[in-house]
């Protein structure tokens, strides 16, 4: 019977039972008499079914945390942001950055000055939502769409630009397509293309902050596509079974290149997983600028002073194409596009909150803009000036010295440049 | 003290001489299934020392962001047949994390090590030698020991080498070599070749458990054809030490490879070239290179598969013969 056998020790189980149970409508029955108890050596006891049946989804859905309404409107006085004027116009002074340095690096890319570009459109408030309730210490693992993230830390336009362009002043010394940012000072690893392979990686990081007593923990940003991966699997199996301190967040917007959400999975999207490797697990309006800053307060307190992770899918919409090697109209209608704009902008929303607050007009939206398109103009015209990284920079950090294998082939470059050089871009 | 002794010992002095370092992989908590890893758990503890779930790409992920925030990161896989789940974590994420990012971040602190070849009854996945597809890596060393003495120096080496190692061990010598090995604390340099013999007539050149086989046939060339051979350990497969493996030839005239990996794409292949490049005028016969053929490995073929010492003797006759 139950009092044979240590509560304590099969609690997860029993609560797994329970939430089975439940939502298969037949709570009382599974827990009826102990000739349903069935044990097994290492695994414990689980409660039998005396109804064969398979169940495919929990009954009631991941439920989506807001805070404010598409008219910025805060939908329950106790949700009020606690964030001062000051932080809350930094914060949306962030995303109209974000919005305008989109705007301005996209065309560029159709101009030709940039070889690619990645826009955030729609995506604003899942950064700086997000970023605004970290610190400084807490290390960040992205995919490629959290610029706003490094804005927010102070990463500056004229970084932005040096890496775009890939000039030498770009700190992957010109190495990485466009909007593969990294920054050390900053606490944010180098982005790489391929997808989901920094979520084990934020896993091991966080195990060693934890084992070093950094009192920080690891934030990872990756698309509901990405989910997909293996990586994301191993992942969160590896956070959860060692107890590692990351936040996993998820930009759920809905596409991932062209691939509709409904051929990427059929559960009950990113969230319910996050439960079955029995990770904290929240849902939330990616589009509510304070319900991504809220629900990554509570996981980083959760994250930090429990060392374990957690699981952020916050819902969103992408607004533009995937990149500028996609035309998003050949796959989706542009009613769904338009109807995201007018209705449910997260720039919006969180205009119209400060709007009612009176910490915001159209005089300074409109210095707001002007001064950021000068600003990403001029640091785009003078990433442009700037020489390409010099040709020894192809061969160094390969490894943390050169070898003599790849000296010599550094010589053998060197030479055919002595008669070939002209033929190449000028370096110096 | 026998290979995976040497392992067990050299793991035992890298956790205690650096606080950071961290062994994790399947089963290595309770010692390993190759004993490798005895109690280093029990002494500590499972924070450095743990078993982590069942799945390769994890492993090598985790071990990179370990390492990306500074803990020594020491992993095992399986046996090498295994790693290819990793491959895209150890291909485009361990070899180019410093590169990619300018130097501003790497994963110089990880090392994961695998069991490979050819054990006598293997079959398909527990004998193969993946070593050629991560020597056409960028960014990667990979090293493979002969015996417990290199082995405990590699290994020691690889740990604190500031750059990403795959470390292969030759699992058919676990138990089956063994030698006097320091206790104390040595390391062997990643850099350099390792001419186990010295001769004139003819070079060979091999690594890992091959080199036993290519000793055998060496000897059996010397004792029935009076052939002076030049054995050379490669240790080191990338980078490698192209000026001894050079030098040599150039001396000899001649030379054979032989790794149990398939022919076509092996690291032979890289040595074969290279060689022929800067030796162009001093060879005196084509180089011969003695390999595993290109199939999977066999299970009850295994003794007609891998490239044994008889084999190795036949292409050092044909290679002076010629």
């Amino acid at each position: 019977g139950w009092s044979s056998l240590s509560m304590s020790r099969f609690a997860p189980l029993l609560r797994t039972s329970w939430r089975l149970a439940r939502s298969c409508g037949r709570a009382s029955r599974s827990f009826a008499s102990s000739p349903d108890i069935a044990v097994h050596p290492n695994i414990g006891r689980f409660s039998s079914e005396l109804d064969l049946q398979f169940i495919s989804r929990f009954d009631e859905p991941f439920l989506t945390f807001r805070v404010m309404d598409e008219n910025g409107n805060i939908l329950d006085p106790s949700l009020e942001p606690d964030v001062s004027k000051e932080k809350c116009q930094r914060m949306y002074k962030t995303m109209v950055e974000l919005n305008v340095t989109d705007s301005i690096l996209y065309q560029a890319q159709r101009q030709g000055r940039l070889s690619f570009y990645m826009t955030n459109y729609g995506e604003e408030a899942t950064h700086i939502g997000s970023a605004a309730a970290l610190e400084d210490e807490d290390v960040v693992f992205g995919q490629y769409r959290e610029a706003g993230v490094l804005l927010w830390r102070g990463y500056s336009m004229q970084e932005m630009c040096d890496q775009c362009v890939g000039n030498r002043d770009d700190s992957n010394k010109g190495r990485m397509m466009p909007v593969h940012y990294g920054s050390k000072r900053h606490n944010f690893h180098t982005i790489s293309s391929p997808l989901a392979t920094q979520l084990p990686q934020a896993a091991g990081a966080a195990y060693a902050m934890k084992l070093q007593g950094r009192q920080a923990c690891v934030v990872c940003y990756f698309g509901d596509g990405a989910a997909s991966e293996g990586d994301f699997h191993g992942a969160l199996n590896f956070a959860s079974t060692l107890d590692c301190p990351v936040i996993f967040f998820c930009r759920n917007n809905g596409y991932a290149i062209s691939t509709p959400i409904r051929e990427q999975y059929r559960g009950d999207g990113i969230a319910v997983r996050g439960v079955s490797y029995n990770i904290r697990t929240a849902r939330c309006d990616g589009n509510d600028v304070w319900a991504v800053h809220k629900i990554m307060d509570e996981a980083r307190k959760i994250a930090i002073s429990q060392k374990v992770p957690v699981l952020i899918e916050a819902m969103t919409y992408r607004g533009g194409n995937h990149s500028t090697s996609d035309d998003a109209s050949r796959y989706r209608g542009n009613d769904e596009v338009s109807s995201w704009k007018l209705s449910n902008n997260p720039l919006a929303r969180m205009r119209m909150f400060m709007e009612k607050k009176n910490w915001w007009d159209d005089q300074q939206e409109t210095a707001l803009r002007e001064s950021a398109r000068t600003a990403i103009v001029q640091a785009l015209d003078q990433a442009e000036k700037k020489m390409l990284p010099p040709v020894h920079e192809l061969f160094t950090d390969v490894y943390a010295q050169v070898p003599a294998s790849l000296k010599e082939q550094e010589e053998t470059l060197l030479e055919h440049l002595k008669e070939f050089g002209s033929h190449y871009p000028t370096v110096n | 003290m026998n290979l995976v002794g040497a392992i067990n010992n050299a793991l035992h002095i890298a956790l205690d001489t650096d606080p950071t370092a961290i062994l994790l992989g399947e089963d290595v908590g309770f010692g390993g299934v190759f004993r490798a890893a005895v109690d280093l758990q029990e002494k500590f503890g499972k924070s450095r020392v743990f078993n982590t779930p069942l799945c390769e790409q994890g492993i090598a992920g985790f071990a990179v962001g370990l390492a990306s925030e500074g803990s020594t990161a020491i992993a095992e896989i399986q046996f090498a047949d295994y790693i290819f789940p990793a491959f895209d974590q150890i291909v485009n994420e361990a070899a180019k994390y410093r590169f990619r990012s300018g130097g501003q971040f790497d994963c110089g602190k990880l090392t994961i090590r695998t069991p490979y070849g050819a054990v006598g009854h293997g079959g398909l996945y527990h004998s193969q030698s993946p070593e050629a597809y991560f020597t056409h890596t960028p960014g990667l060393r990979v090293i493979v020991p002969r015996s417990p003495y290199q082995a405990k120096g590699l290994l020691l080496s690889s740990i604190r080498c500031p750059d990403p190692v795959i470390f292969f061990e030759p699992k058919a010598l676990y138990r089956a070599s063994k030698e006097l090995v320091p206790v104390s604390d040595y390391e062997i340099s990643l850099f350099n070749a390792d001419v186990v013999m010295e001769g004139s007539d003819i070079t060979v050149i091999g690594y890992g458990a091959q080199l036993g086989v290519l000793e055998k046939a060496c000897k059996k060339a010397r004792e029935e054809l009076n052939i002076s051979t030049e054995i050379i350990d490669l240790r080191s497969l990338l980078p490698w030490d192209k000026e001894t493996v050079c030098k040599s030839v150039m001396k000899t005239g001649r030379c054979v490879i032989s790794h149990e990996a398939p022919l076509t794409s092996g690291f032979g292949a890289e040595l074969a070239a290279s060689i022929q490049k800067e030796c162009f005028l001093s060879l005196e016969a084509p180089i011969e290179r003695v390999c595993g053929y290109d199939t999977p490995f066999p299970l009850s073929h295994e003794k007609f598969y891998v490239p044994d010492y008889l084999k190795c003797f036949a292409a050092i006759r044909r290679c002076i013969q010629f």
